[in-house]
């Protein structure tokens, strides 16, 4: 009997593992494709493009778009610094306000909890929409053209709360009564005990606010004018538009005369996307490991 | 609270009698809120500027707005902002296009991320598991400007990776950018492309949350794989879909700007079908500075997302309260 079911088992399971596998293989293929072909792309040279086109691999391996940008790096540098100073500041200082936040919330000994609940949640549910916003920010605060801009704004996010908020409160009671007990502060108890429990949410939280701002291209295209303020990758959106204006101050720059044949095309355009976007996903596999756990704990609930 | 506990306290014993002395009581309790207002404090002042003042901005709906005189003193013009855009040839367009394009990518995304997420929770092997988690979940990572020129790179008529491999199978090529009715499915793609890894995500990380045992019994009973999938693990998820599905309904109205903005280049052959409620405002507010209508078409997008998300956690609380949102 026991031997049937166990032969029974492994036929029921064998099958659509395989199938899982290949599906899951596949949509990975289809997920890695696109960045193959940037990077190929990028390592080839305008001519080649118009030759073979876009391609997996380059026939022909040009690294001129890459002497490019080094060659004159001071733009994309500048852009670098923004973007980084803007996400670890958004991150951080965003964290810090969110899980401050979400603690009282998560707390049955707060008088106002409903209240703040209701606060944070309305905010879900209803906005003032983009004109109200912009005029805002423009006409009352005065921050177009500030680096501000691009942080103060984007520090509390309601759904980041709630699952902040649903970690602490899966935290075991016990461990705060026993700290008021103790005579802990809420203050103390906060700090030392609720955040340092907390980090795979915290964690998950802090990743998804990271990508989130350095993919953010939208608010400087709304707010930012100023060349010394441009994030990455408002940085490629107008490289896009404008890659003659860019090349020819480039080549202006370096007070090299440049053959037109040479003169990279998309082939820059791709390279410039490699270099914004590399760096973030070498970030990414340190954090992973929070994720499932910081997300099934945080799961939302209202 | 037992004595053995008490005694490794980190606090100490000073702060044991503190507490049995004066930290209880009324007292104790004010300290408390006001520790916990404290903490609260950034969050509120922020949430109270970004988003509670713009809200009171929606009377620049009903207003003709000049910079001069501000928002509270621009003067009143009733309903006319909101009739400027109906009347126009644009509104049904742009409504249409909105609403559609979000119900084919709500129903899209939420069919494939269960599915992955199902299929995700059958994989045995750790390692492989976090290999196909990870990859698939890169795409949602990328900026809009990034995934823009990747899909330029696969459509470009002439150098684009479709086009050339149509033509190595001796087809004609396709002028992507120049034909309207290929785009709700191109932006499906690329919206399941983006959003099905970090999606299934929440549904696998839930999915964690069932006690094995009942598959075991299942399995006991002689339950096929799919008969514990229809009737274990799907049952399950119910929850979070309905509550995602919520959400997403009090967004339909809404778009993703970066999509259809960068996917699309923004190339007016296009806006037949891929002009969405958000270009729309966008392109009236800053290439044209029609800040009244502007205002009136996000204001209209604010109520009918408020009406739709409350009357669907109505409907849901109706047939299964524990799945309301609230």
């Amino acid at each position: 009997m026991a031997a049937r079911l166990s032969a029974k088992e492994t036929k029921h399971t064998k099958k659509p593992q395989w199938i899982a596998h290949s599906i899951a293989i596949l949509f990975s293929i289809l997920c890695i494709i696109p960045f193959l072909i940037v990077i190929s792309s990028s390592l080839t040279n305008e001519f080649a493009l118009n030759e073979h086109g876009y391609q997996l691999w380059p026939t022909f391996f040009d690294t001129t778009a890459y002497q490019y940008i080094f060659r004159n790096p001071r733009t994309i540098v500048n852009s670098y610094g923004v973007t980084i100073l803007v996400t670890v500041a958004t991150t951080v200082l965003g964290v810090l306000f969110m899980a401050m936040i979400a603690y009282p919330l998560s707390r049955r000994n707060c008088k106002f909890r409903r209240f703040l609940s209701f606060y944070i949640f309305f905010t879900m549910l209803f906005s003032g929409g983009l004109v109200p916003g912009y005029i805002l920010t423009t006409q009352y605060l005065h921050l177009k053209d500030n680096i501000l801009v691009m942080i103060v704004p984007s520090l509390v996010n309601a759904f980041h709360v709630i699952m902040i908020r649903t970690f602490f409160q899966r935290l075991p009671d016990s461990l705060f009564e026993s700290a008021k007990i103790d005579g802990a502060s809420e203050f103390r108890i906060f700090f030392s005990i609720a955040m340092p429990l907390s980090v795979p949410v915290l964690a998950s939280v802090a990743f998804f606010t990271a990508m989130g701002k350095w993919s953010d291209w939208y608010t400087a295209m709304l707010y930012i004018n100023k060349e010394e303020l441009v994030p990455l990758q408002y940085l490629l959106y107008r490289i896009q538009n404008n890659l003659q204006v860019l090349l020819s101050a480039m080549t202006n720059v370096t007070g090299i005369t440049i053959n037109p044949r040479d003169l990279p095309g998309n082939n820059l355009i791709m390279a410039m996307a490699v270099v914004a976007t590399g760096p973030m996903l070498f970030v990414f596999p340190f954090f992973q490991k929070y994720f499932v756990q910081g997300l099934t704990m945080g799961a939302v609930k209202g | 609270m037992t004595e053995p506990k008490r005694k490794n306290s980190p606090l100490g014993k000073r702060n044991r009698e503190n507490n049995r002395k004066g930290r209880t009581g009324p007292t104790a309790k004010m300290t408390d809120n006001i520790q916990f207002l404290l903490l609260a404090m950034p969050a509120i002042v922020l949430i109270f500027v970004f988003c509670y003042l713009p809200m009171g901005g929606v009377v620049l709906a009903f207003k003709n707005f000049n910079v001069k005189q501000g928002v509270f003193g621009s003067p009143w013009v009733g309903f006319k902002n909101f009739e400027f855009f109906f009347t126009s040839s644009d509104a049904w367009r742009v409504l249409r296009n909105t609403v559609g394009l979000n119900i084919l990518f709500i129903f899209g995304k939420l069919v494939c991320s269960v599915a992955f997420a199902v299929l995700m929770f059958g994989i045995r092997r750790k390692g492989t598991l976090k290999f196909y988690q990870t990859v698939t979940i890169i795409p949602s990572f990328l900026s809009w400007v990034v995934i823009g020129f990747m899909a330029y790179s696969l459509l470009e008529p002439t150098r684009g990776v479709v086009n050339r491999l149509i033509q190595a199978f001796g087809g004609d090529p396709v002028q992507w950018y120049a034909v309207p009715a290929y785009w709700p499915i191109i932006l499906l793609l690329v919206v399941l492309w983006q959003g099905v890894g970090s999606g299934s995500i929440f549904y696998f990380a839930s999915l964690m949350g069932i006690d094995r045992d009942y598959f075991e019994a299942a399995q006991l009973d002689g339950a096929t794989r799919w008969q514990q999938t229809r009737y274990i693990t799907l049952p399950f998820l119910v929850p979070l879909i309905t509550i995602m599905t919520t959400l997403d309904i009090g967004k339909i109205i809404r778009s993703d700007f970066g999509l259809f903005y960068n996917v699309t280049r923004n190339v007016g052959a296009l806006y037949p079908s891929t002009d969405v409620i958000d270009t729309y405002i966008y392109r009236a507010l800053m290439k044209v500075g029609d800040i009244g209508m502007s205002s009136a078409v996000g204001l209209f997008q604010s109520v009918v997302g408020f009406v739709l998300i409350l009357v669907t956690n109505l409907i849901v609380r109706k047939i299964e309260p524990d799945n309301a949102l609230f």
